[in-house]
């Protein structure tokens, strides 16, 4: 789960992260208030989005006047910001952060993540921070550290002090860093966090470090022992498809093929793809039913995949180890009349109870193709998308 | 022979009065494995499925002698039941459990390699040794003894590489899904070492998907260390690009992670890699007859 960099900041405030003074405003008639509360001459207004490059796509600005930022907050809220992280789309603006203006000396990255390979929380920091840091990842990887710490290891000082040289920091802001190091390490593993990135990290004009931005995301399998957490979801930046079926503990994502898919696992959902675009069709969508698929979820899977007009058929596929394959096949045939589903959809059955469920099918009294063979029944889907 | 498990495995079940619990370990035992008893706090005492119910593995070890457990226990107390069990000195735990907390399985991991236990999972289907012991929830009906040995990150996919092989005669060694998470108790390379030394094994087949890296390192270690043909076949070609959040997550994957990556990477180490889904079997058969 992501949160807004104003979110972010408010935990970056509760561990002691050196973060700018801000309001976050969702109207635009409050922004005057908060730069007044604020106080000083220059602000950053900042549109509040789940993705990078809010910059470059004109979503943050300078301003020395509120009235500035009460325009900003008119262009923007209600909109959708699209960067080169978000699809063609974007995502909408709900929110501006206000903040005090920083005067920035230099930039830098500094970032944690949980490495699969080394199996650590690893810190990566660079000397070139903003947004060009993915370029300097490929074309000068010298300028980037990676420092992974052992769960459970307390003593950072070597780590923090291998990073700090890449970073190029002077006595004082290494002095800084160390308790830095410590305190985001601290946050992560606490709040269960998979990411936590600063960029820029900055050195202001006092030659301090200071956090300009924060972009988390959070272990969604964690959320239940994070309930502060939970209440920061913001359903708005997801697709509304997508939240919804996640609501029913089914795993969608839209593509803009015509042949729907409704798989269990998702290696077998992505594989069935494969497969659709093997023989020559375009998938629809991905979609895992999960591991106990049940009628209910069947019929909100049939519903979520239907609402895609481009849906010429159905291909369902499902490879039952825990699901019974009759169970399935009741689910389908009451989901389809219970919908009134009038494009084709062809079934295919394997594994736990496949020849009960294949029975029950061919004895319903509806359009259904049960075809046992998955290549069969993916060249037949193709088919019958055209 | 086979890896991991066979008709001397004596399993206990952690979690096993719970519903999920209970259906797989009744399907195990009518597969022939032999569950020695299980584990549930607070109903020690009680006989299940007509086996002892132990309040801690600690006690089951006492009463029973397994060499190795299962864990069904929901995500939020995998953790202590894998480190629990560890600690009791059970040498292969299977946890089945999907959805475990990512930092729960950082600290596991370390706990286990420092007392030397072997995991398989979390989120995976487990282990079969086909017609000696069943330690998952995979559909037994679809195996079948033979020479192949199979691993995969994913579920459903293990099934089609084992039907495939089973219809084409070829049956299987033992099976081994190690699940889909960031991660793994154990990976690619811990079962490819295993599938090597044993004699059984003629041919590995190994089911991939896209993100991570254990695919690449993987082939690397195949190149090196492998005389077994491998086969593999990597899911996600057509999955798109994700909406994403800063470069840190780019930045570490430094460009790997894609099915094309994945897929030179295994050519260029001398894995057979099937094309598509269902040439699995087809694929293996090309390789082991030419």
């Amino acid at each position: 789960m992501n949160l807004h960099e104003y979110q972010g900041k408010a935990l970056f405030a509760e561990y002691n992260l050196p973060v700018s003074k801000g309001k976050i405003i969702f109207k635009a008639e409050d922004v005057i208030e908060a730069c007044n509360e604020i106080g000083g001459s220059k602000w950053v207004v900042k549109a509040q989005v789940h993705a990078g490059g809010r910059g470059k796509a004109g979503g943050v600005e300078l301003i020395d006047d509120p009235n500035e930022g009460v325009k900003f907050a008119k262009k923007w809220l209600g909109k959708n910001l699209i960067t080169y992280q978000t699809d063609k789309d974007g995502q909408p603006v709900n929110s501006i952060l206000i903040e005090e203006c920083t005067e920035i000396v230099k930039e830098l990255y500094l970032s944690a993540v949980i490495d699969r390979e080394s199996q650590k929380i690893v810190f990566i920091g660079s000397c070139e921070g903003g947004v060009n840091i993915e370029e300097v990842a490929k074309n000068a990887p010298e300028k980037i550290i990676y420092q992974g710490v052992t769960y459970g290891d307390k003593s950072l000082l070597e780590n923090a002090t291998n990073i700090a040289k890449v970073l190029k920091l002077d006595e004082k802001q290494t002095n800084q860093f160390l308790p830095m190091i410590e305190n985001l390490l601290r946050l992560f593993i606490e709040k269960d966090l998979s990411l936590l990135e600063i960029n820029p990290l900055v050195i202001n004009e006092k030659g301090d470090l200071h956090c300009l931005d924060a972009k988390i995301n959070i272990d969604s399998n964690a959320l239940y022992r994070q309930p502060e957490l939970q209440d920061m979801y913001d359903e708005s930046q997801e697709d509304p498809q997508e939240a919804e079926a996640a609501k029913s503990d089914l795993s969608y994502v839209s593509l803009d093929g015509n042949i729907g898919c409704m798989v269990n696992g998702a290696g077998l959902a992505m594989g069935t793809m494969d497969t659709i675009k093997f023989f020559g069709g375009n998938p629809a969508n991905f979609l895992d039913v999960g591991g106990t698929a049940t009628q209910q979820r069947v019929a909100k899977a049939f519903k979520i995949i239907l609402k895609d007009p481009e849906v010429k058929v159905v291909l369902v596929n499902i490879f039952g180890g825990i699901v019974r394959c009759d169970l399935i096949a009741e689910g389908i045939i009451a989901a389809i009349k219970e919908e009134d589903i009038s494009i084709p959809v062809v079934v295919r059955l394997e594994g736990n109870n496949a020849e009960k469920g294949a029975k029950i099918l061919s004895k319903a009294n509806i359009k259904i193709e049960s075809i046992n063979n998955l290549s069969d029944a993916a060249k037949k889907v193709v088919e019958l998308a055209k | 022979m086979s890896i991991l498990v066979n008709k001397d495995t004596r399993l206990i079940v952690q979690g096993f009065t719970g519903s999920q619990g209970t259906l797989h370990s009744q399907q195990s035992i009518e597969y022939g494995t032999n569950i020695v008893g299980g584990v549930t706090p607070g109903k020690g005492g009680q006989i299940h499925l007509e086996k002892p119910v132990f309040n801690s593995v600690e006690e089951a070890i006492n009463g029973v002698e397994p060499n190795a457990s299962i864990i069904f226990v929901p995500a939020k107390f995998c953790k202590s039941s894998i480190i629990e069990a560890a600690q009791a000195g059970i040498k292969l735990i299977i946890c089945i459990t999907e959805g475990i907390p990512t930092l729960d399985m950082l600290d596991v991991k370390k706990q286990i390699d420092e007392l030397g236990v072997r995991l398989i999972g979390p989120n995976c289907p487990g282990v079969i040794t086909p017609g000696e012991a069943k330690l998952g929830i995979m559909p037994g009906n679809i195996h079948k003894p033979g020479s192949i040995g199979i691993i995969s990150r994913s579920g459903t996919l293990t099934y089609e590489a084992v039907k495939q092989t089973t219809d084409l005669g070829f049956g299987q060694s033992s099976c081994v899904g190690i699940g889909g998470d960031p991660i793994p108790g154990s990976s690619f390379i811990d079962m490819l070492k295993l599938f090597e030394e044993d004699d059984q094994t003629e041919a590995i087949v190994m089911v991939g998907e896209i993100g991570g890296n254990a695919e690449e390192s993987a082939a690397e270690f195949i190149k090196n260390n492998i005389t077994k043909p491998v086969i593999s076949y990597i899911a996600g070609k057509t999955a798109p690009a994700g909406k994403r959040m800063g470069h840190a997550g780019a930045i570490i994957a430094g460009g790997k992670g894609t099915a094309e990556d994945k897929i030179k990477k295994l050519t260029e180490c001398g894995v057979h890699v099937a094309d598509n889904l269902v040439s699995i079997g087809s694929k293996v058969d090309e390789i082991l007859k030419s």
